[in-house]
């Protein structure tokens, strides 16, 4: 399941609810990122993220396609803020169900790793001192590029 | 009229998300059209023709230059920050 939401939601009460979806599985594991109240340039007032309607939601599911593909999981919960976001607020929830831990841990690290550098959200921060377009960072990429080498070991 | 969609920090230098811009005979590439916008506009050309900029027509992503029509949605994307 994937949405794209413009308000804030709930992150423990939609775990609960995806957890419950998920009946057949021994492990569900989840991931939740929010906005940090600070920065290198100072305290964060906002995060702005801007997102391609319909495309972007193209480009999660195809990450979503290779995720399922790769490990033995159930259909994972991506829910994805744009707008203006206060710190503190959810931006990000991902939730993997499987049968077994060690396929819903790595389904969702590779999700985040993903999330990051292929679907197409944009993000500004704004802070004390004035306002900075986020771009992934050199770490970020290499996050990704983990997965490359390791297609077959699943 | 073609829609240009500008996103992310693209958006903050075009000084605005979206542009119509009429995209005639002459105009029949993504090349030439960056190159339009270029003439009229340096520093939204030079933004537009950075390495890291991807292009979509019509929602796809396109590898290099490509056909453009009046009819198309044009979409400058920066590098991506999700999560």
């Amino acid at each position: 399941m994937i949405r794209v939401a413009s308000e804030p939601f709930d992150p423990a009460g939609e775990l609960k609810a995806y957890e419950r979806s998920c009946e057949t599985a021994g492990a569900v594991v989840s991931f939740l990122g929010k906005v940090r109240s600070g920065s290198k340039g100072g305290a964060v007032t906002a995060l702005e993220l801007e997102h391609y309607p319909g495309v972007t939601e193209k480009t999660m599911a195809k990450i979503v396609t290779e995720a399922t593909a790769r490990w033995a999981i159930d259909e994972p919960l991506i829910i994805h803020r744009v707008g203006r976001l206060a710190p503190g607020e959810a931006i990000v929830l991902v939730a993997v169900g499987a049968a077994h831990r060690r396929d819903a841990f790595e389904a969702a690290d590779y999700l985040m790793d993903y999330l990051k550098t292929e679907a197409m959200f944009w993000k500004k921060e704004m802070r004390e001192d004035g306002e900075a377009w986020i771009e992934p960072r050199e770490s970020d990429y290499n996050d990704a590029r983990r997965w490359d080498g390791a297609k077959d070991t699943n | 009229m073609a829609r240009l969609l500008f996103f992310g920090r693209l958006g903050d230098i075009a000084g605005g998300r979206t542009r119509d811009m009429t995209v005639t005979g002459d105009v029949a590439t993504l090349s030439i059209l960056i190159e339009a916008i270029a003439a009229e506009d340096e520093a939204l050309g030079a933004a537009l023709k950075d390495k890291s900029v991807r292009y979509a027509v019509n929602e796809a992503l396109v590898a290099g230059d490509t056909a453009v029509t009046d009819c198309d949605e044009i979409a400058f994307l920066p590098p991506v920050s999700g999560g």
